[in-house]
């Protein structure tokens, strides 16, 4: 009898999508992943709310209230939260703003000229509301491992998820650790 | 600039119905749709919902840390960011020419990042749709089930990516945010052992794009009718463009044609692209709408990406890729030239053309040789652009004197297609949804729509653009008082522009 499939939900917040690449970088493995895992939730597939699950990957820090949300969401879901890549354990590049005024990058922009009448910065109610912030996810909810690296290997997210589908703790070989 | 169904009247009578996040593509945007009681369609929009503000932060680095920097723009596409980046910055150091290795090397490089993001987007992304139908269950509408139904084409999908990156990390080092473009040239040539590891596999490479242009060509050809109306609408196409009229991810000039597939400019020195690019700013998304000054702001919206360099070339230099263009502009009397799902279809030519162009660039002894930068005399200013694998990408530096970043000018590929992405949605909205019950099936037709375009919503959020803006002042009269001109590169002017 087949064991059950490991339940598995991504997504990426403020990042740039390079963790969600380098997960596919595990190339002609993906068809032994899908054998242990089933995915929820992610930019991979069309299921648009995280649904009860074992492990959430997320990519990206949090610089918006929508990002608190669907980080909520995951932290609600997922018996296991991984906080994956630069942006999600440190708020990254998009961060590099964090020393700056919003309304200063704004302005820049979309307004940039006094004169240039008329420009607006736009503010419709869907969008959601930027903070002033970038921040890392871990100062929003809990997280129960970092998987660092920009982005982190394929080999570390293939022996995450095959750990975890086995039921061990997580636990990386050093090459695979990577500040880059 | 008033457009039906973009904006209705009274929307706090109306009923929304939202798509949020869309998915199967790159990034963060969401679909609104606004219905009245009769589920009429009252008004439809794609917003983009992130800001990041690049452009302001990037200001105070030093030059030569951009190319690598604004690679995390995106991490499909870091490669392109990479070398617009890298091409501003040649400008910069007052490298006019690039010897014979860097050049190629670059190449090399951005075929297999046009290659390996093609494959992903046909593949990974958009094969669901076109392979189980836009009304499959939501379950069956991801890769892991195409790789259960059909084994081998996922094989090939997976494989043909993989070589891409494989292409990618051999001459960048690593397969996401490597680096290789250095300003002046590049950092690494090719090993005659990297050079015989990548063309172990080009054969096989070249065979497989060449079936995914049949297979595209054979799906779409079956349903040409429902293909060809999806969406429907015509526009101008805008694209980099070789000097002798071939189609070219790595340099050129700027060539625009409207509608009518007629020349609206031809051959244009990109580093003036404000005089030709104008953009205007809708309060309802952070992405910007950019529109062709030659034909103003009510139709001078435009597409980029493959349909347009399919549209816009006059030929491509490859021959497997080049009989694969005329068949599609031939294709049932050119019906499919300005269809919104022909993107696939052409897309696959550009990836049997990147598949060539690999195999032609590894037989070039060039790529061997150890001589890597130049350098010339230094300017304070740099434009780079490239055909990125989603459309034009422009990148637009000033520095000062202590080589720091005073300004910084993105316009992603996918800004440029943004009206053309809300057209689309507004199109497949009035055709499939107005007057019906909203279904979950009938809502992914609406992202099937956007995914045609293959947009990166992350590149669309980090980096907004500036293009120039004029403000005409009328007087009660209707005469023109003054025109306020804002230029990409900050200087603001009064008095009419200058016919570019």
């Amino acid at each position: 009898m087949a064991e059950r499939k490991l339940r598995v939900a991504t997504t990426s917040l403020a990042g740039c999508f390079g963790c969600h690449m380098s997960l596919l970088d595990i190339d002609l493995r993906l068809f032994e992943l899908a054998d242990l895992v089933e995915f929820d939730r992610s930019p991979l597939t069309d299921i648009k709310h995280c649904g009860p699950c074992d492990v959430g990957l997320i990519e990206g820090g949090v610089c918006n209230a929508e990002n608190v949300h669907v980080l909520r969401e995951f932290r609600k879901n997922c018996r296991i939260l991984v906080a994956v890549g630069a942006c999600a354990i440190t708020g990254g590049v998009p961060a590099m703003r964090n020393n700056l005024d919003l309304w200063d990058c704004f302005r820049e922009v979309y307004q940039y000229e006094p004169g240039t009448a008329g420009r607006i910065v736009p503010n419709d109610p869907e969008l959601p509301l930027p903070f002033d912030k970038v921040r890392p996810i871990y100062e929003v909810v809990r997280i129960d491992h970092f998987l660092p690296g920009c982005p982190p290997p394929a080999d570390a997210f293939w022996e995450l998820i095959t750990d975890l589908a086995a039921g061990r703790v997580p636990k990386l070989r050093p090459e695979l650790i990577r500040y880059d | 600039m008033t457009i039906p169904s973009e904006t209705a009247a009274h929307p706090e009578t109306l009923r929304r119905v939202v798509i949020d996040p869309v998915s199967r593509v790159e990034g963060h945007g969401k679909v609104t749709l606004l219905l009245d009681a009769d589920n009429r369609i009252q008004q439809a929009r794609l917003h983009i919902v992130e800001f990041r503000g690049f452009e302001k932060f990037v200001q105070g680095r030093p030059y030569w840390e951009v190319p690598v920097l604004v690679q995390r723009l995106c991490g499909i596409c870091p490669v392109s960011h990479h070398l617009a980046a890298s091409k501003a910055m040649d400008m910069i150091v007052g490298a006019t020419e690039l010897t014979p290795t860097a050049d190629k090397m670059r190449r090399l490089l951005h075929y297999g990042q046009i290659l390996q993001s093609h494959a992903l987007h046909f593949f990974y992304l958009s094969s669901p749709d076109l392979l189980f139908g836009f009304d499959a269950e939501v379950a069956r509408r991801n890769v892991v089930a195409v790789a259960a139904a059909y084994p081998e084409l996922a094989k090939q999908g997976v494989l043909l990516r993989k070589y891409g990156q494989e292409v990618i990390r051999v001459t960048s080092g690593k397969r996401v945010h490597g680096s290789c473009a250095v300003p002046g040239g590049v950092n690494k040539h090719l090993t005659a052992d990297e050079r015989d590891y990548l063309l172990a596999d080009i054969d096989q490479t070249v065979d497989w794009s060449r079936a995914a242009v049949a297979l595209i060509k054979k799906m779409y050809s079956e349903r040409k009718d429902f293909h060809n109306g999806f969406g429907y609408f015509q526009s101008a196409y805008l694209g980099l463009i070789r000097a002798d009229g071939a189609l070219d991810f790595y340099h050129g000039g700027l060539r625009a044609r409207n509608a009518h597939g007629e020349i609206l400019f031809d051959h244009v020195d990109y580093a003036t692209y404000w005089d030709h690019i104008f953009e205007v700013t809708k309060p309802w998304s952070y992405m910007k709408f950019p529109y062709l000054r030659a034909l103003g702001p009510e139709e001078g919206w435009y597409r980029v990406g493959p349909l347009a360099r399919i549209n816009n070339c006059d030929f491509m230099t490859t021959p497997l890729a080049d009989a694969a263009r005329i068949a599609f502009r031939e294709f049932d009397h050119g019906s499919a030239t300005h269809a919104n799902l022909a993107y696939h279809w052409t897309r696959m030519i550009e990836m049997l053309h990147a598949a060539e162009g690999i195999r032609d660039l590894l037989r070039d002894h060039d790529l061997l040789k150890n001589d890597l930068v130049v350098t010339g005399e230094r300017a304070l200013r740099g434009v780079g652009v490239i055909e990125a694998p989603r459309g034009t990408l422009i990148h637009h530096y000033r520095i000062n004197e202590d080589e720091q970043i005073v300004r910084a000018n993105l316009i992603v590929s996918t800004t440029h297609n943004n009206e053309a992405m809300n057209e689309a949605v507004r199109q497949v909205a009035l055709q499939y949804l107005d007057g019906a019950e909203v279904t979950e099936p009938l809502l992914n037709h609406i992202e099937v729509a956007i995914r045609a375009y293959d947009p990166c919503l992350s590149c669309a959020t980090h980096a907004l653009g500036q293009m120039p803006l004029e403000v005409e002042l009328i007087d009660a009269a209707g005469h023109q008082v003054d025109v306020l001109r804002r230029d990409a590169d900050g200087t603001v002017s009064h008095g009419p522009a200058t016919d570019g």
